[in-house]
């Protein structure tokens, strides 16, 4: 069983011919695991009962000749930000160190349903602030392709266990680009789903109208199988959506001809170059297959940033109001009275990333600033919406970079929160419209660091991602 | 200056946030470098435009509801089981009020 190599199919091959059980499997994923994870800290803990418990499950539906699911006996990471009964979630953050969370996430529960293996919770960014995975308070995360790098984050540890196989595929969660972004600095396929794809029950809210689970995987299509296994819709979340969610994997394999794609001019002005070479590459490609590529505007791309960081700010500094000593696990011990203990306790257990954007959330949504900064920032993201509706007029996907840059040295940024901010534009402006977008691996700089291709496509509309994702992977296989 | 060591004192009692001094002069940075690039807005024309809280799509009226039957809940054993002090089946917090 050569664990890094392992695919959905393989898995689910080697299961049906009996060539090994689902919980032999799950046994040799956690050793692996384990064993390779001192390389990159990209797992916070592991999960060998609850891993060990799905795999007899499964092992015991095809003994008697049941269909053991899409992801039967596939191990599976999960980013430690989305909640799991009885196994640890710290969010990467001291004050949740030793939470353990009572119920299951929605994609968690359907991910097990599927014969899902989930063997440990993934580092990342505390409450997945960052795009780094710098700011976890349990040491950051090393990139597996190039051990002196960040994987990017905020879902590092997902994105560097999928790359470093130890784990077949990942969840992940995207509030600004944090899927996409180390997704492309790991050489890994990550997808942030339309708004409202997948359930955010049990994801734990840092900026609700931006918040989205998705997945990551070594090929397009274990993404799109294990995409299709969360999405739908749940009750337990009322800004889920009541759309039907097709075989995305499927569907792949066909062609792309005629397909009509756009490149914003805006994403590609400033582009340094080697990133800029290898998109342009990339284009060539899809142009090889058939696709008609030709350049489109999104005018108001300048203005994305400062209204991202508003409106995400906003919205952390009110849901992260509950860590407050009261209920979730850490309280500072230094406090006589109520007030002092809610102040302290946050004091003492945010990091600086958590309280330098409590801080500009509570600034923009105070009395006299509200107008300003928090009701503009709206107006503004309704442009940024529109402008991709415009663009769906006339192209069926637009192709952008994830990130101006592959991964860069640790500490390199982490002294300049700005600078980190402004490196977020080309994944900002499609979570602020809600479309579907992922990161495709592009090809590797002359360093031999990953760059991830984006693709948009319009709401609900992931088929077509999928599907154009597919066929440029198999053409960079070629 | 976008923003004074003063109000970032005050955001920070409005957060419920105990800061350090160094961490007040640090923020007063990092927030003015931020608010100045967020400045940026204030170029944009925005008089057409409506505030966008939320993606929407299209659904009846009723869609994010669901069926008003009464489901399990967690339990307060479950519910209290993080506290960091929990006691007689309630969340235990220092004094709020004095005699």
């Amino acid at each position: 069983m050569d664990i890094p190599t392992l695919t959905i199919g393989r898995v689910r091959e080697g299961l049906l011919s009996r060539r090994f059980s689902a919980a032999e499997l799950a046994t040799e994923a956690l050793r692996f695991a384990q064993a390779e994870n001192p390389k990159t800290n990209a797992y916070l803990h592991f999960s060998p009962e609850r891993a060990l418990a799905a795999a007899e499950r499964v092992d015991e539906q095809i003994a008697r000749g049941e269909d053991p699911g899409p992801l039967a006996g596939v191990p599976v990471a999960v980013k430690d930000v989305i909640l799991t009964k009885g196994v640890r979630t710290t969010c990467g953050s001291k004050l949740l160190a030793s939470y353990v969370p009572p119920y299951d996430a929605t994609a968690v529960e359907r991910l097990e349903q599927a014969g899902g293996v989930i063997i440990g919770k993934t580092n990342c960014d505390e409450f997945a602030m960052g795009s780094s995975t710098e700011n976890s308070a349990f040491g950051p995360v090393r990139n597996p392709v190039a051990p002196d790098r960040v994987p990017g984050g905020s879902s590092g540890g997902s994105a560097a266990v999928v790359a470093q196989g130890t784990a077949v595929v990942a969840l992940g969660s995207d509030t600004g680009g944090s899927i996409r972004q180390p997704a492309s600095f790991c050489g890994v396929v990550g997808v942030t789903p339309t708004y409202g794809r997948v359930s955010r029950y049990g994801l734990t809210a840092f900026a609700s109208s931006l918040d989205h689970i998705g997945p990551f995987g070594r090929s397009v299509g274990d993404s799109a199988t294990l995409l299709r296994v969360i999405a739908g819709r749940d009750f337990r979340d009322s800004t889920s959506a009541d759309a039907p969610v097709p075989d995305y994997a499927a569907l792949l394999g066909g062609n792309v001809k005629g397909l009509k794609l756009g490149l914003p001019r805006e994403y590609l002005k400033d582009l340094m170059s080697e990133t800029g070479d290898l998109i342009s590459r990339g284009v060539d490609t899809l142009q090889t297959l058939g696709c008609q590529v030709r350049e489109i505007s999104l005018p108001s791309t300048d203005y994305a940033i400062a209204c991202y960081y508003i409106i995400c700010t906003a919205e952390a500094s009110s849901n992260l109001a509950r860590y407050d000593g009261v209920r979730y696990t850490f309280r500072s011990e230094s406090s006589d009275t109520l007030s002092d203990m809610y102040r302290n306790t946050r004091g003492e257990g945010f990091g600086a990333e958590c309280k330098r954007r409590i801080m500009l959330g509570t600034y923009v949504l105070s009395a006299g600033y509200y107008d300003a900064y928090y009701l503009k920032a709206q107006k503004v993201r309704a442009i940024v919406a529109r402008d991709f509706a415009n663009a769906f007029q006339e192209v069926d996907a637009i192709v952008a970079p994830v990130s101006p840059f592959p991964a860069f040295k640790l500490g390199e940024k982490v002294d300049d929160p700005l600078a980190m901010y402004l490196s977020d534009i080309y994944t900002i402006t499609g979570s602020l419209a809600g479309i579907p977008c992922m990161s495709v691996p592009c090809g590797n700089t002359a360093g031999g660091l990953p760059v991830g291709m984006q693709i948009l496509t319009r709401h609900f509309d992931e088929t077509t991602m999928f599907r154009l994702a597919d066929a440029f992977e198999q053409a960079q296989r070629r | 200056m976008k923003i004074t060591e003063q109000e970032v004192r005050y955001v920070a009692g409005l957060a419920n946030l105990k800061l350090t001094d160094a961490e007040v002069a640090r923020f007063q940075a990092d927030l003015d470098g931020i608010l100045e690039h967020i400045g940026k807005l204030n170029e944009i024309d925005t008089s057409n435009a409506e505030p966008m809280a939320q993606v929407l799509f299209d659904a009846e009226e009723t869609a994010t509801l669901r069926a008003d039957a009464p489901e399990p809940t967690l339990g307060d054993q479950a519910a209290l089981a993080n506290a960091p002090q929990p006691g007689a089946g309630y969340f235990k917090v220092p004094k709020v009020i004095e005699r």
